[in-house]
């Protein structure tokens, strides 16, 4: 028996969700008396692959493949059904973003085991494996009981947190069987943002909207966000006015986040924005409408001007870094 | 080239979500429905490329997986453009119910492009693309943000966590698609809610299939503690609750 994780790397440097992953799985495992084992495809050193045990996985599977090099979505199913087969997994472990949607399906059919997505914590029973996730766009959240003898989830990022459990970890080269007819699709060409935070990575988020007025006002975002090491996002109706690039829309439509804090400035918190950070630990509304929703979702708001409100929250920043 | 949308009939974006039996069951008492939005653009980059290559597409499908209270939600799809529809007579239970009826009406059809949403807004499931793709055995391209049609491949732009690949794939294959695929869903025309009227609506009866997991129970978020309001003239207080009583700065 063991918790099977897919983890994933960005050039070679572990995501955070890889490592809140194994956190995830590591609290599983003591429940079940079992032991974790992770799985990276990619070239990944090996002290890089150590940090894994910190958070609790026994075992290092590592794949290092030229046909693997981009992400295949029938040769990476093939990748994890042997891996779990090899390693008698009951539970196999993807973080809910584009990755894990594409894999986690193919391999609930392959595996005939029944997967939850986007789930948000622990289970809550094993006996049914009974866990809770995000339903109706995050307005409600559903039990989901799965029925098979093997489970497969996807968990939300930052929804769990990420916790250190050293453990001896072990690596082991994997090389699993991969046939021509898997390799059907091809990848032409890889445009990658590098050199900045990814958002979906990032523990403080600083967002702003049409309430900002325009892009040349992105200068204080992106100044408070440089200070609290945040990423930067946005309302859709500015990516779709081209005010900042379309990674940054969050919301239903776009991207998922759930940092630690939110900080919304000039948004007015539309139902479909909501949707994409109710799960933030904190959020801060910025905002000169006192009616506007996105009070209703805030831990903490200031009803102004955004304008003005964002250099002077700077100033403040700076002297709280200052001590 | 045949293409295939897969659609899924939700509840409208604006629905209040309530449950009955004990939080056993969506309470869809007065719900309006309306089709995935995911699944709206779909079929909308399908019709803009069957308008734009002339010849190139030959016919466009919608097809569900539901009782016959989801016809409207086809009906529309053939109103805003797809020239048939398929309704396969089974009860949505579970992702891989869904994906097993689909399977099966579609090995035995023959489609080039497949293609289905990234989630239905009521499940948020991600589930039954991929799991179609697997029992027809063939390849998938998820999060796709963009396709083209290009000397009997497809071309697509696929959204990866911090960028984006373009990838080619042979057909017939599934397209799971997201934000991206169209700016804004077709709306049906006079013609076309005329027209719909009398294209084909096909049903066909379920075969057997088995559930792998259940909706056990729901709940409600819990409701927000109140927000706490700080004077704009005392920013500073903010930034210290931020770090002294929230602690994440
Ligand atoms: C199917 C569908 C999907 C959608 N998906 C998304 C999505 O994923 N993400 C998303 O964001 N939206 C989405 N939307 C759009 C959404 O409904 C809202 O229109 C959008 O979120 C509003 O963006 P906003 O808050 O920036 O702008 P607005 O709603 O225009 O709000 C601007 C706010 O700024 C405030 N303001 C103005 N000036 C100032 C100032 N000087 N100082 C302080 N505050 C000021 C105003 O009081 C107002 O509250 C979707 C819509 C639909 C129909
Ligand atoms: N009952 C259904 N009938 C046909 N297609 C469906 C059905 N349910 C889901 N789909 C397709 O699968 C996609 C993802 O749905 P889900 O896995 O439920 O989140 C949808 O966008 C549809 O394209």
């Amino acid at each position: 028996m063991s918790v099977l994780v897919y983890t994933e790397n960005w050039d070679g440097k572990f995501k955070k969700l890889s490592f809140e992953l194994v956190s995830f799985a590591c609290e599983i495992a003591k429940t079940l008396n079992t032991n974790v084992v992770a799985l990276s495809i990619g070239k990944v050193n090996d002290d890089e692959l150590n940090k894994l045990g910190t958070y609790g996985a026994s075992k290092i599977l590592n794949v290092q493949n030229e046909n693997l090099i981009n992400l295949n979505n029938q040769a990476y199913t093939s990748v994890l059904a042997q891996a779990a087969a090899k390693e008698g997994a009951t539970l196999i472990v993807f973080a809910h973003n584009n990755t894990g949607k594409a894999i986690a399906p193919r391999l609930s059919v392959r595996l005939k085991a029944g997967l939850a997505t986007g789930v948000l914590a622990l289970p809550s029973n094993f006996q049914p494996f009974t866990i809770a996730k995000k339903v109706f766009t995050a307005k409600a959240i559903a039990n989901v009981v799965i029925k098979t003898p093997v489970s497969i989830v996807t968990l939300l990022q930052n929804a769990f947190g990420v916790f250190e459990t050293p453990v001896a970890a072990s690596i082991e080269a994997f090389n699993p069987e991969i046939k021509d007819n898997e390799l059907k699709t091809e990848v032409k060409d890889v445009n990658k943002v590098s050199g900045k935070i990814l958002l979906t990575d990032a523990e403080i988020v600083v967002s702003g909207g049409r309430g900002m007025k325009g892009p040349e006002n992105w200068g204080s975002i992106e100044e408070l966000a440089t200070l609290l090491g945040a990423g930067t996002a946005c309302s859709r109706p500015v990516s779709d006015e081209g005010w900042r690039p379309h990674e940054e829309h969050t919301g239903q439509t776009g991207k998922i986040l759930a940092p630690n804090l939110y900080i919304a400035c000039g948004i007015s918190g539309a139902i479909q924005h909501l949707g994409g950070i109710s799960g933030s630990k904190c959020i801060v509304a910025i905002n000169k409408d006192p009616d506007a929703p996105i009070f209703e979702a805030a831990d903490y708001g200031i009803v102004g001007d955004v304008l003005k409100v964002l250099p002077e929250m700077i100033t403040a920043v700076k002297e709280l870094k200052g001590n | 080239m045949k293409i295939l949308v897969c659609i899924s009939n939700v509840p409208d974006t604006t629905t209040k979500i309530k449950f009955t039996d004990n939080n056993t069951a969506f309470d869809q008492a007065g719900v309006q429905w309306i089709i995935n939005p995911w699944d709206e653009l779909a079929l909308t980059r399908a019709l803009d490329i069957k308008d734009a290559q002339a010849g190139m597409v030959e016919e466009i499908t919608v097809i569900n997986v539901g009782l016959a209270a989801t016809e409207p939600t086809i009906r529309k799809a053939l109103a805003i453009g797809a020239d048939k529809g398929i309704r396969i007579n089974a009860e949505p239970k579970d992702a891989f119910t869904v994906a097993s009826q689909l399977a099966d009406v579609i090995s035995k059809e023959s489609f080039d492009i497949i293609l289905c949403g990234i989630e239905s807004s009521d499940s948020n499931g991600n589930n039954v693309g991929g799991m179609l793709s697997e029992l027809l055995d063939m390849p998938s391209v998820s999060s796709v943000s963009h396709f083209d049609i290009k000397d009997g491949k497809v071309e697509l732009k696929r959204e990866i966590d911090g960028g984006q690949e373009t990838v080619s794939t042979p057909i017939p294959f599934v397209g799971i698609v997201q934000k991206g695929i169209a700016k804004e869903p077709r709306i049906p025309s006079m013609r076309g809610i005329m027209g719909a009227r009398t294209k084909p609506l096909q049903v066909i009866e379920a075969i057997q299939t088995e559930t792998l997991t259940e909706f056990a129970t729901y709940d409600l978020p819990k409701p927000k503690a109140a927000c706490k309001k700080i004077d704009p003239d005392n920013v500073k207080e903010l930034v210290q609750l931020l770090h002294n009583e929230a602690k994440v700065i």
